[in-house]
């Protein structure tokens, strides 16, 4: 029994060593499994608790074209949850048990959620910084050795694209306006920008999950690669707005081709991740009452369709 | 039904992308009965005008081959190479065949 879990499992990893693909019914090491869940379905958590920093500000856009926009963009986070869910059902989970440990606290979600949307310029600032860096983390994952998942990744990165524009657009919009207002969007980039580089993770250095799902080629990138990308990108876009990246220790470095940049405050971190953020509180709790509020709904249409099967 | 696990059935979602094409296997949702699954359908596969046709399946429906089964089931044709155009070598002079 163990000689053949043994031949599987050097099976699987010469498979996926080959970047070949695995599909749900598989073979699959438990441990490959687990990881997949695990981090989908803080995936799809993160998508869901994601939409309410940003619905804080539908009803005060100050147009009804941005309305619109922010609308379709909260919408498409919805949608980007239930891919993920759907595709962490492939795994042999039930969805209702994710959502459980979600509301219940069990479950993880990204820490950038976590912190208040206090002004319109933070719909600039995340669209340009959270799903920017969102987007880094999840190019590569559309070629993730998962099936389900890489899928899953291709079309939320396609409808990524137009929210990383449209939140820079708002951030551009601002920088041609009054004082005020571009105060407001240096504001929020000063509130921003450390957390959206936090968003990739702990430094290489002090990562758990990295090498073995390097190995299996759920990830390719290490942390401080794709965040070193996300700062060499971003850098120039700051500029060419008029803003400024609130880090002292920032400068072009010839000799390496990227920027330096200053050391992330890893106890603040550490901090949000362990529930201690600005808004930990607050967002499981909204979450609790959508979820308690629609339960009538859920019922209903049940018994809904109960009632048509009999006829 | 008032416990929160009130699970909906899974139903498989596949979208005709355009008229001529077949429909695709996209995912799948949850959803009360049929018609809910293709308005969910519509709303989770189809905000960007991908599709003009939607199927919904209940998973439950579905039977599938097994991974352990694709040798019985595939390797037989690999010894028929004869079935493909390219096995037979004919002179240059036959065009078009």
């Amino acid at each position: 029994m163990n000689a053949t879990h043994e031949k599987l499992r050097e099976e699987f990893d010469a498979y996926v060593a080959e970047d070949k693909k695995i599909e749900p019914k598989d073979w699959m090491p438990d441990g490959y499994r687990k990881t997949l869940i695990r981090q989908i379905s803080q995936h799809a958590h993160s998508e869901v608790v994601g939409m309410l920093p940003e619905s804080n500000w539908i009803t005060r856009a100050p147009s009804l074209q941005r309305k619109a926009i922010l609308l379709a963009k909260v919408q498409d986070e919805a949608g980007h949850g239930l891919y993920l869910y759907s595709a962490a059902e492939t795994l042999g989970v039930d969805r209702a048990d994710l959502i459980a440990d979600l509301l219940s606290g069990k479950a993880r979600y990204s820490s950038i959620f976590n912190y208040p949307t206090l002004t319109w310029a933070d719909m600039g600032a995340i669209g340009w910084l959270v799903d920017g860096a969102a987007i880094m983390n999840q190019v590569p994952l559309c070629r993730c050795s998962y099936g389900p998942y890489a899928r899953a990744m291709t079309r939320v990165c396609r409808e990524e694209s137009f929210h990383q524009r449209q939140g820079y657009s708002i951030m551009m919009e601002l920088m041609k306006g009054t004082e005020d207002q571009k105060a407001m969007a240096q504001d929020s980039l000063n509130r921003w920008w450390w957390p959206s580089l936090m968003m990739f993770g702990p430094s290489d250095k002090h990562s758990t999950h990295s090498s073995q799902n390097m190995k299996w080629n759920i990830k390719r990138f290490s942390n401080d690669e794709l965040r070193q990308r996300m700062v060499d990108m971003t850098v120039p876009q700051a500029e060419l707005i008029g803003l400024k990246i609130p880090d002292s220790d920032l400068k072009w470095n010839n000799e390496t081709g990227h920027y330096d940049f200053g050391e992330i405050d890893w106890e603040e971190f550490n901090n949000v991740l362990s529930g201690n953020g600005p808004c930990n509180k607050e967002r499981l709790e909204a979450r609790n009452k959508a979820h308690d509020d629609g339960a009538w709904v859920r019922e209903a249409a049940s018994a809904y369709a109960e009632k048509k099967s009999k006829k | 039904m008032s416990d929160k696990k009130n699970n909906w059935p899974l139903w498989e979602v596949f979208i005709r992308s355009r008229q001529g094409l077949g429909h695709k296997h996209v995912g799948s949702l949850h959803a009360a009965d049929a018609e809910m699954a293709i308005g969910n359908a519509r709303d989770v596969y189809t905000r960007r005008q991908e599709g003009v046709s939607i199927w919904v399946i209940p998973s439950d429906a579905i039977t599938a081959s097994a991974p352990e089964d694709s040798e019985a089931l595939y390797d037989p044709a690999n010894d028929k190479i004869y079935r493909h155009p390219t096995f037979y070598v004919l002179p240059d002079e036959v065009n078009h065949m």
